[in-house]
């Protein structure tokens, strides 16, 4: 392993922190104080986090209805993610977004969408711009499986291939689209596989283990950077929480198979081996867990505290100019 | 020869529309074009004609046909500080692209409180004519007018096409800049220098006192010529061409109702949830006391565009039609 030690300790801490505020996030759905859908991302934090590792602020991420951790990852304030659930005017999208429609341009956090599969073109379209205007960001996409059947996915892949756009494509194969298994929307399960098959770089990698993320991350977005072209990733990872805060279990998939993917939780797997590698102590990561909880708890007083947005501006920005 | 004189020249609706094009990919080079035959071939309506020799062919770009692909793209290039121009030929393909259209487009600067603007050119040939046949005049001016977020503008002549681009391509806005078959080589007097028309203006064409049409797009000039037939029976009729359809130039429409007491709306496009239903639901709110009749509505017959000649000619409203509404109202 040639990263780091402040580096392990930084992607150790952005999993933390997309992990704890999940799950502050699904319990203030639970108490009611979040309406609206909430799609966890707890049991992929290790994509994002690998990923984000080496995207800069005017690098440009589209994601999708799961991405809170992206928007995390991609640097948008805890506080301002959980004003933006609470409906808050101080959230990232002033409280007109919720859970899907997460916007910070400050940082280059383009959306997060309702829609499944924009995501990708709109990662192909920042590649246009960058390409165009010469400069050296990159675009980056975050979408499902559930995404692969969808024309988006051909069209945005097959564009940004054949103009040599600098874009990245994440794709997070958790194995199933709500309740749907991959295996029966697709025959052939292979992405990595299917995306190469357009002419561009693509890679399976184990979405559960960070480094292995991160290091193919590196690859891609360097490739991107220097004009090399797209890349694809597709990242083998599991939700470990239901869909959707608020659903259950519906008997889609065993609990023999969630336990199993429980058992390869990327940040306890991660935490075991830089231990056991003597790159960082027990006391290191606990340090980090107890700053996370602060700071968790800190966004959440700051979201309760803040005021809603006054309806007085609900038709504002419909128009850029003059309506 | 005087320069005075070449202020003005006769030139057709696309050559002034490629004009405007070319002043502002000269002065923004954030511009770009995508579409099906707009690089090296200039378009199939010579809508880009030269630009790739002049541009180069990443400001041009040609597409493979996916409309929807190519739509979401230019979503996410105006997020990052490029303009993108969506050139679809015929606008019927764009109803491939609805979803990035309606959902992404439309929404994001609402959905980023301005903080992201959107400003995209979608361009294409609508309406019925020359034997197109369904899949290819259509005009959809009321659906798109129908979703916060858009600019619908509605060239009608030569000067207005070129004044018209001017101004969609410094707005930060989406517009849908909409170019019907049968003008596209209309021609005109248009000045040579830059100059931009601001939306939401709408241009009385020929004054009058008796009724008013509001004409959209080729019901412009089918209403000039009913008006002046008109004319020679004695009644005198004002022409309104609003020129944008959102915004819309309410203000010049009632005023010219509280002169003329009548008004009829004569547009292509289907008439269920319309332009002329809108027109004609604002002025019964703003204006009613200015009525002395009920506003009429002349619309395409709400079907499918049939190819043969004759069933193609039945589903637009006519001059003469035009003129039978007139003189009903007239007699009102
Ligand atoms: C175009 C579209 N169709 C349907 C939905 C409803 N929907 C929301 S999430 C989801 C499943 C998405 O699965 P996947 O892309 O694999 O992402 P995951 O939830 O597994 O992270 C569906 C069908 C949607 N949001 N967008
Ligand atoms: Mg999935």
């Amino acid at each position: 392993m040639t990263i780091s030690t402040d580096k392990l300790l930084s992607l150790y801490r952005t999993m933390v922190l997309i992990r704890q505020c999940e799950e502050q996030l699904a319990r203030s759905y639970a108490a009611g104080t979040i309406t609206g859908a909430c799609h966890t991302y707890v049991g992929e934090e290790a994509i994002a986090t690998g990923v984000c590792a080496h995207l800069r602020h005017d690098d440009a991420v589209f994601s999708t209805h799961r991405g809170h951790g992206h928007a995390l990852a991609k640097g948008v304030p805890p506080r301002e993610l959980v004003a933006e659930l609470f409906g808050r005017e101080t959230g990232c999208s002033g409280g007109r977004g919720g859970s899907m429609h997460l916007f910070s341009p400050e940082v280059g956090m383009m959306g997060t969408s309702g829609i499944v599969g924009p995501c990708i073109l709109q990662a192909a379209g920042a590649g246009y711009s960058f390409q165009l205007l010469e400069t050296d960001q990159v675009g980056v996409a975050f979408f499902g499986d559930g995404a692969v059947g969808n024309g988006a996915f051909h069209e945005g892949i097959n564009l940004a291939t054949i103009y040599d756009l600098p874009v990245v494509f994440i794709c997070e194969n958790n194995m199933y689209a709500t309740e749907v298994a991959f295996a029966y929307s697709a025959r052939n399960t292979d992405v990595a596989g299917r995306a190469a098959g357009y002419g561009l770089h693509a890679e399976q990698v184990d979405g559960n283990d960070v480094v292995a993320v991160y290091e193919a991350a590196e690859e891609a977005v360097a490739r991107a950077r220097s004009g090399g072209g797209p890349s694809l990733m597709e990242c083998r990872t599991y939700r470990t929480r239901v869909h959707a805060e608020g659903m259950g279990e519906s008997g889609y998939r065993s609990q023999e198979e969630i336990d199993s993917w429980k058992a390869r939780d990327p940040m306890v797997a991660f935490a075991k081996r830089v231990v056991e590698a003597g790159d960082l102590t027990d006391a290191d990561l606990q340090a980090v867990d107890e700053e996370i909880t602060e700071q968790v708890a800190d966004a959440v007083t700051f979201a309760t505290d803040s005021p809603w947005p006054d309806p007085a501006t609900v038709a504002d920005h419909i128009y850029g100019e003059g309506a | 020869m005087a320069s005075g004189e070449m202020a003005r020249r006769e030139m057709t609706y696309t050559e002034a529309a490629l004009e405007a094009l070319t002043a502002a990919m000269v002065r923004d080079p954030t511009i770009f074009v995508l579409g099906e035959g707009i690089g090296e071939r200039g378009g199939n309506f010579n809508t880009t004609k030269g630009l790739y020799q002049r541009f180069g062919p990443r400001r041009l770009r040609d597409t493979p046909i996916c409309e929807r692909g190519f739509v979401g793209l230019c979503t996410g290039a105006a997020m990052t500080g490029t303009r993108p121009i969506v050139d679809f030929m015929f606008i019927d393909f764009i109803l491939d692209a609805v979803g990035e259209l309606t959902n992404q487009i439309a929404k994001i600067q609402y959905m980023t409180s301005g903080r992201l603007k959107m400003p995209v050119l979608l361009r294409g040939c609508v309406g019925v004519g020359g034997g197109a046949a369904t899949h290819h005049s259509g005009s959809y001016f009321p659906f798109f007018v129908n979703v916060p977020g858009f600019r619908v503008v509605v060239p009608t002549t030569p000067y207005d096409a070129k004044g018209l681009l001017a101004t969609a391509l410094r707005c930060d806005d989406p517009v849908l800049y909409l170019e019907h078959k049968s003008l596209l080589n209309v021609r005109g007097d248009v000045p040579e220098e830059d100059f931009a028309i601001p939306f939401g203006e709408a241009r009385v064409c020929r004054e009058g006192t008796d009724v008013t049409i509001v004409g959209v797009g080729p019901l412009v000039p089918k209403s000039l010529a009913a008006a002046e037939s008109l004319a020679a029976e004695g009644i005198s009729v004002e022409v309104i061409d609003p020129r944008t359809l959102a915004p819309l130039d309410m203000e010049t429409i009632l005023s010219s109702v509280g002169k003329t007491g009548k008004l009829l709306v004569a547009d292509e496009s289907f008439g269920p949830c319309g332009i002329g239903a809108e027109i004609a639901a604002q002025v019964m709110d703003q204006g009613f006391d200015d009525l002395a009749a009920p506003v009429r509505r002349l619309n395409g017959v709400h079907t499918p565009t049939p190819y043969s000649p004759p069933l193609e000619a039945a589903v637009v409203p006519s001059v003469e039609q035009v003129a039978v509404a007139v003189r009903e109202l007239a007699a009102e």
